[in-house]
This record gives structure tokens, C-alpha cells and sequence, in this order.
């Protein structure tokens, strides 16, 4: 299980191709926050989203800020459940070219076949880490459909972001995948043992 | 009375914004020994990873005075009232909504409360029978003792019921909650407090399993053959390998609490609320002249 530092958004596929699950990775540069609204806006609503997300890291994420002046500042900026919005995975590689999809929990399986088609990464967060994650936060860039407060589409400059750890590779891979289907194995020896 | 009453409104309403600010930035005592020893019991790389950047990020949230996890929740609070505490219930709750309003306006904390059919925001984190306040009575007594359990949406969505059959017996409460926790995977956070509610009808099991989320982590039930089953199934969940964050290891849950309530001969009601490891809550201790103190391990 390797590390690995990577800045997006990414313009070289061979970035996310030397990815494995398992592996650790530190991101540096820009990342885009969105959440379940955000993605029925663009997806079920057609509406164009006014950011440019080829190559980007996506944040599943709904932070807690405090305006000033004209700029949000972060309060406390987490990570939500990623399995909510699995089904957006393969619209938003075909697209709009986005790269990487991080969140907290994992993808189902559904989502292992177009992260493979598309070279797409899952990277998993640690889940309610959320006071570390706001130190990783240098500035919040910019801000588009504020109406939908705080499920906006945020973007974010971040420094040493994570760790996070590769879930779904770009080669077909999930961690996710592996730890339910031992799980079940599992389960079947501990109910024979009742 | 009416000054006194006021009184008492006002430092319970203080009381009830102290807590959840407080709950929200400062985990208690036994979550931290038990995230401490998980760290460094784990022996898998993600596990370990996911374990260490935690407890890091509790001691950030100390220093910078920030929260510990973004998601401030639904407030949640029980209250045990004292038949003689001078102010009334539909008052508590007046004061309770009040405290929850400030310190999300004040803080500011992230208001999470919609319309559950619009979706639109409906307060600051308050709305139509939001704050949520489950209530004890209690005879002979002229205190008041309110928890605040902020409950994310992250495990909150892990919850389930079922309505096993007497056949099904033990050994049908055991696989519904192992089978819970192995579908629940890396969304409620884990390692986290699994809250199982048995008996009573189907809306007291998950009460009662929401109930078990809220005490301090590894007591156990005051009935030994509950006791017993809470033993055998915290050994039983960290045996699946979901691990830390749902990414495998050896440890799945921090601690397994049951509560239970006597039932009918046909029915066999298990409820499974889970409580991420961020197990946030807070205690204060309200007496009839309206002092407070408040209380980190309750």
C-alpha cells in the first residue's frame, strides 16, 4: 500500500492510473464541494453547472461557513455519505470529465464499472474528522448557487488535504467490494456458531 | 411563581445552549479512552489510518475550539423531570427549542432542519416537532436532568427494525443486528455505539434503542441476561472485519448497549439505532432554584 501526493485538478490520466485501493494519498491544489442537491440540479434539473469540473476532485460535502464581507469562511467543513449519490457517478466522469469523487463511507458496487470505463478514483475520507478537514481548507474560492445554502457548489483551495485512502481504483478494484464480501463469508461461520 | 418561573425558563434555555455547543466540540472521557485503545488495537493499514487521523482530529477540534464532525445534527434531548420541578414540561420544551435557536444563530452552527416533504429549511436547527425531547417522569424529586444528544444523519440513516417472531428467540436478535451492521458498512462512521431496543411494541424498541446510544460507552444493562447479550454481540459485531470507516479491520464497533422493555407473548420487537464514533452528548443537572451543573460522564 503505497503513498502518494497528487494536485488537481489533474490533467495527466496516468495520475489516478497509478492509484491502488489501499493506497494513501495527500491532494494538493483545488477541489469542488457538492452534494445531493447540487447533483439533482445538473443531473435531474439540466441545469448547467457553472464551474469547470474536468480533471476535479469532488467533496461530498454541505460545510458550515460564516459570511464576511463578500467571502465565506470556513466554520467546520466535513465530509457526508457518499452512497446517497452513486447514481451521478457515471454522468459525471461521461460529461463533464470529473476525475475523483471523495466521500465518507464508500460506493456500492454499482459504481466499480464506471470509475474503471471513465479512469475515476474513490477516495475515502475519515468520517466526522471534520475540525482536521477545516485546517486543510486554505480558501473558499468561490461560491455558485448560494440559494441552495449550504448544498451549494463550492470551491475550495486545499493544502495537505487528508489522508484519504483509495476505496475504488480506476482499475476495477473496491475495497469496499472486499471487506462485504468477506463480511458475508463471515456471517454464515458466526451464525453456524449460535 | 411567575418570576420564578421565568427564572428557571431562562437557565434552562441557557442550560439547553450550552449543551449542545458543548456536546458538539467536546467528547466525553470514555469516548476518548475508547477511540484511544481501538487505535492502537487495530492492526489493519486503512484501520490504523482512519483510528489515528480520529483521535488527531479530537484533539483539534480541542485546541482550535472548532467541532468535532460538521454535521450538528437533529438536537436531540431526554429529560428526567422531578414530579416537584417548578417549571412546567410544556415550558421545558419552550426553553429547550429557545437554547437549540441561539446556539445555532450565535455559534453559528450549520442548521440542518427541512420540511421533511419540501425540503426547504425550516429554523435553525428547530421546525415543527424539532428540537426532539423524549420525556421521564420522575416521583418524589424537584430536579431536572437534561441530556443533549445531537444525532447525525450519517448513522441515523443505519437504523433499523424488525419484527422477529418468539421462534426466532436470542439467536434471531443476533443475526438482525449483525446483518445490520454488515450492510451498514463505512456509512454510520464505525467504529461507533451499535443502540439495539428489544420488546416493548415497534416504536418503543427504537426508542429504547436510541435510548441504549446515549449511555456512557461500555455500562451495561442492569438486568444480567441483557447484560449478557450485550457482551456476546460486541464480540460478535467486531468479528465481521468492516472496520474503521467500513474499510476492514478488527474493529467494527466500540461498544455494543441494549435496552429492553418487557412485551407481548407474540411479539419479539429488535431495533437497531446506530451512533458514529463521534458519539457526542452532555449533561446538565437543573435544580428547583434554577442552578445548574453540568455533567461530563452522565
Amino acid at each position: 500500500m503505497a503513498t502518494h501526493e497528487v494536485t488537481f485538478p489533474i490533467t495527466d490520466e496516468a495520475e489516478i492510473l497509478k492509484l491502488r485501493a489501499g493506497d494513501e494519498v495527500t491532494v494538493q491544489g483545488h477541489i469542488i464541494g457538492i452534494r445531493d442537491r447540487t447533483q439533482i440540479r445538473i443531473f435531474d434539473e439540466g441545469v448547467e453547472p457553472p464551474m469547470d469540473l474536468r480533471g476535479a476532485f469532488l467533496l461530498h460535502t454541505a460545510p458550515g461557513v460564516r459570511k464576511v464581507g463578500d467571502k465565506y469562511e470556513p466554520v467546520c467543513i466535513g465530509t457526508t455519505t457518499s452512497a446517497r449519490m452513486v447514481r451521478f457517478t457515471e454522468p459525471l466522469g461521461a460529461q463533464y470529465g470529473v476525475r475523483a469523487i471523495c466521500g465518507k463511507g464508500g460506493f456500492p458496487d454499482e459504481a466499480i464499472e464506471p470509475m474503471r470505463a471513465l479512469g475515476m478514483i474513490y477516495f475515502a475520507i475519515v468520517g466526522g474528522a471534520a475540525a482536521l478537514e477545516t485546517t486543510q481548507i486554505e480558501e473558499i474560492e468561490e461560491v455558485a448557487w448560494e440559494e441552495l445554502m449550504p448544498e451549494c457548489l463550492w470551491k475550495f483551495r486545499v493544502r495537505d488535504f487528508g489522508p484519504l485512502t483509495v476505496g475504488i481504483d480506476a482499475h476495477g478494484n473496491s475495497l469496499y467490494h472486499d471487506v462485504q464480501a468477506a463480511a458475508h463469508e463471515k456471517l454464515k461461520e458466526l451464525y453456524a456458531r449460535l | 411563581m411567575s418570576t420564578v418561573a421565568t427564572d428557571i425558563q431562562q437557565a434552562v434555555e441557557d442550560a439547553a445552549a450550552h449543551l449542545y455547543v458543548w456536546a458538539l466540540k467536546d467528547i466525553p472521557q470514555d469516548l476518548r479512552d475508547a477511540l484511544a485503545e481501538a487505535k492502537d488495537r487495530e492492526t489493519s493499514i486503512p484501520g490504523k489510518r482512519v483510528l489515528e487521523t480520529i483521535v488527531r482530529n479530537v484533539e483539534i477540534a480541542d485546541s482550535n475550539s472548532n467541532l468535532v464532525c460538521q454535521d450538528t445534527g437533529i438536537a436531540v434531548y431526554t429529560c428526567r423531570v422531578g414530579e416537584d420541578f417548578p417549571l412546567h414540561p410544556a415550558r421545558i420544551y419552550e426553553a429547550l427549542k429557545a437554547g437549540t435557536e441561539r446556539a445555532t444563530l450565535e455559534h453559528p452552527l450549520r442548521s440542518n432542519a427541512v420540511h421533511t416533504l419540501t425540503r426547504e429549511n425550516t429554523g435553525p436547527n428547530t421546525g415543527y416537532r424539532l428540537p426532539i425531547v423524549h420525556w421521564e417522569f420522575i416521583s418524589g424529586w424537584d430536579g431536572l436532568d437534561v441530556k443533549c444528544v445531537p444525532k447525525g444523519s450519517g448513522s441515523e440513516n443505519m437504523s433499523f427494525l424488525k419484527m422477529c417472531v418468539p421462534a426466532d428467540g436470542v439467536n434471531g436478535i443476533k443475526k438482525f443486528v449483525l446483518e445490520s451492521i454488515v450492510e451498514s458498512g463505512g456509512k454510520p462512521c464505525p467504529p461507533g455505539i451499535v443502540g439495539v431496543g428489544i420488546g416493548g411494541s415497534a416504536d418503543y424498541a427504537m426508542y429504547l434503542a436510541k435510548e441504549a446510544i446515549a449511555r456512557p460507552i461500555g455500562t451495561r444493562n442492569h438486568d444480567p441476561h441483557v447484560a449478557k447479550l450485550e457482551e456476546e454481540l460486541y464480540e460478535l459485531l467486531n468479528e465481521t472485519g468492516i472496520g474503521p470507516m467500513g474499510l476492514g479491520g478488527d474493529v467494527t464497533v466500540l461498544n455494543c448497549h441494549i435496552e429492553h422493555a418487557d412485551t407481548h407473548m407474540t411479539l419479539n420487537p429488535v431495533a437497531v439505532n446506530y451512533q458514529c464514533w463521534a458519539a457526542r452528548r452532555a449533561s446538565a443537572h437543573v435544580a428547583a432554584d434554577g442552578s445548574v451543573d453540568f455533567d461530563r460522564e452522565a
